[in-house]
């Protein structure tokens, strides 16, 4: 805030809001006032649901909110360890009352309904913008969400570990087993297969987003069995990539580069490349264009991005992922095709039948893929 | 399916060992204080704190041997804390353990946020599995010295409670404070000292989380281990020597989910994550049953009272 509000006594919080308010517009007009100085800074608010430095989830989103703040005409507030709750509303409230923002990234996959509908439907002329892929066009169109096609990295994951591997079993650690998650095991030990059909992908549901306790005893557990290779999808990879390295195991990342955690193990991984999208948008609202509700992009986009190459990776592997990497970027590749069984034996996709990332149909996948150990329910 | 048995009673056997440290840490500790009289809710954000003051010294000094006495030290100035407000007169010690509780997660998530990232010395381990050529019985008699550690302060706390001056006069002032007064025994330094030193112990079991296993400091690492610690002494009986049982069986069970999952018997995991849970009820039942639910219950509880 620009200049120090009145102070004296027995003015109502809502007064001393509206003065600030006032004071900030003024200030603002003042300084449209020399077109040289550029307009008004554009307000940014990140809402993160855990700690921006978990190494994971939240860290890929703050990752690229750092990148924002340093670029010239946007201002970034940010707030984490926001719990999915009528929480999330009062902190949106309050990023827009109080720092003025008018582009939110509520980035929780909990915020969206009600909390995020309800404060659109209150706020119209405000942009909000979630991280998922829920919006449809029944929600309000001051809203939108976006996401990035991950699962194409976990298939270059898997691809990785198969050239990884000596005991021709691998593992992943998944949270809930909700689309999103399956899409990314599936595609996991789907790019192992295409390497060696005959290796098989175990997987451990934890049932939590964040149990580091758990997930240590699921790391350990499968290091037991001889999996000699660990991926995952819970919130915080942490305490996965270092107890695999801990066991002399490798390990490919997930949402963020963890590759300082396993210096040794630590193959590739998939990452978040938020700050793609992030940029977008904001080149929108600064050029008063219309934002887009539905956004969508993969590695050809730019959304995600494969961790550097570490050094347990073969040549032989990195020369495996890189062409396969260069096939998806073209586009029209298709992870998922006919004929496909699930791991009970039945046909879920049939011969002919071809689903490449964009495919609506995978949003609704409900099965493991033949060559995976694990059940969903 | 023989081979699958005997790999998920080896993960129990380990699960056991690495799970329960904490948990045998804080009960430890929770004994002692309520031997005194005195419940202590506030050991959860004890071992939180106890954590991060381990994990940040380590960091610091590189000694995590160094982070372990920190962590005991954090606990006893918190356990402290709890003790001189709660000997104030009319201070309800269950409100009290619930806000040192909040201000321990509190303040460790306060000043942890700057070592979430950087990695920092942990634990060695002992290699009791040496003699086997399976990395599995290798990796599962991995084992950390706090757990021994644990078992010998376990065997300590028994005999000073049985064979001791000091054990004797820690029992009198929980079992009846009229008695304690006829014999002129301290009753507050009692119970101060039993609860600052019970954090103690509770702030050693942090350290174990983020310098053993898991082995590293962020705000989700205790899933409420504290709390059920305050469960597994009643489940005790106010014995140390049963909290050493109760641990280990603690975290067996905990260990039966994940196991399972790896020589696939898939279904119904969320059941079994709810395995420790249910033992402790059924063992609570089996015990207290026809009437004898308050055997071993020191007096001056006021939970009991």
């Amino acid at each position: 805030m620009p200049a120090t509000p009145p102070t004296h006594t027995g003015i109502s919080r809502r007064t001393l809001l509206q003065g600030t308010a006032g004071v900030a517009g003024l200030a603002a007009a003042g300084l449209s006032a020399h077109p040289a100085k550029a307009a008004k800074d554009l307000v940014a608010g990140f809402i993160y649901v855990g700690p921006k430095d978990d190494y994971g989830y939240n860290q890929a989103h703050a990752e690229a909110a750092a990148m924002l703040k340093k670029m010239p005409g946007i201002k970034v507030v940010e707030e984490e360890k926001v719990p999915e709750t009528d929480d999330v509303s009062k902190t949106m409230e309050s990023m827009i009352k109080l720092d003025g923002a008018t582009l939110l990234f509520p980035t929780s996959f909990g915020y969206f309904d009600p909390y995020m509908l309800k404060t659109a439907a209150k706020y119209k002329d405000i942009q909000f913008r979630h991280c998922g892929g829920l919006w449809t066009d029944k929600n309000p169109m001051n809203t939108g969400s976006y996401f990035g096609y991950i699962g194409m990295c976990q298939y270059l994951n898997g691809i990785a570990a198969a050239h990884a591997t000596k005991t021709k079993k691998i593992g992943f650690i998944a949270a809930k087993p909700i689309p999103q998650v399956l899409i990314n095991i599936n595609s996991f030990a789907l790019g192992a297969r295409s390497v060696d059909p005959s290796i098989t992908t175990t997987v451990i549901f934890t049932g939590e987003w964040s149990m580091p306790v758990k997930e240590a005893e699921a790391a350990n557990s499968l290091a037991d069995q001889g999996i000699d290779v660990l991926t995952c999808h819970v919130d915080g990879p942490k305490v996965i990539m270092e107890t695999a390295e801990r066991r002399g195991i490798y390990a490919c990342g997930y949402h963020a580069d963890q590759s300082k955690l396993a210096p040794k193990g630590y193959l590739t991984g998939a990452e978040w490349n938020w700050i793609t999208v992030y940029k977008q948008f904001i080149a929108d609202e600064q050029g008063a264009k219309p934002l887009p509700n539905f956004v969508r992009g993969g590695l050809a986009q730019n959304f995600v991005k494969m961790s550097p190459f570490g050094p347990a990776l073969s040549e032989a592997g990195r020369k495996n992922v890189t062409a396969v990497k260069a096939e998806i970027v073209k586009g029209g590749f298709a992870v998922f095709k006919g004929p496909m069984k699930d791991n009970k034996g039945n046909v879920v996709i049939p011969a002919g039948k071809s689903y490449p990332e964009t495919a609506v149909e995978l949003e609704s996948q409900n099965y493991l893929v033949e060559g995976v150990n694990g059940a969903i329910a | 399916m023989s081979g699958s048995i005997a790999t998920v009673l080896l993960a129990m056997l380990a699960g056991s060992l690495r799970v329960s440290t904490p948990f045998l840490f804080v009960s430890l500790g929770e004994c002692l204080t309520e031997k005194s009289g005195r419940i202590n809710l506030g050991n959860e954000g004890v071992l939180v704190l106890g954590a991060m003051v381990a994990y940040a010294t380590s960091y610091e000094t590189g000694s995590p041997w160094a982070g372990v006495a920190a962590a005991a030290l954090a606990g006893l100035l918190l356990g402290g804390l709890h003790g001189e407000v709660c000997s104030l007169a009319k201070v309800n010690d269950v409100a009290m353990g619930i806000a040192i509780m909040l201000a321990g997660t509190g303040i460790a998530f306060f000043f942890g946020k700057p070592y979430v990232q950087p990695s920092a010395t942990l634990l060695p381990g002992i290699p009791f599995g040496f003699w086997s050529a399976s990395p599995q019985v290798r990796n599962a008699l991995l084992v950390c010295p706090l757990f021994l550690v644990g078992i010998a302060a376990a065997i300590g706390l028994h005999w000073c409670f049985n064979a001791t001056r000091a054990g004797l006069r820690i029992r009198i002032v929980g079992d009846s404070q009229d008695a304690a007064l006829a014999l002129g025994l301290p009753i507050d330094r009692t119970r101060f000292i039993a609860t600052a030193c019970g954090s103690a112990l509770a702030g050693i079991g942090g350290a174990f989380l983020s310098l053993y296993y898991p082995g590293s400091w962020n705000e989700g690492l205790s899933s409420g281990q504290g709390l059920m610690a305050v469960a597994l002494v009643v489940f005790s009986r106010w014995n140390p020597i049963n909290c050493i049982y109760a641990s280990l069986l603690f975290g067996a069970a905990g260990a039966l989910g994940p196991s399972l999952q790896t020589v696939g018997i898939t279904w119904g995991y969320y059941l079994f994550y709810a395995a420790p849970y249910v033992v402790t009820l059924v063992v609570l039942i089996i015990t207290a049953r026809g009437g004898r639910s308050l055997r071993g219950m020191p007096g001056q509880l006021s939970i009991g009272r």
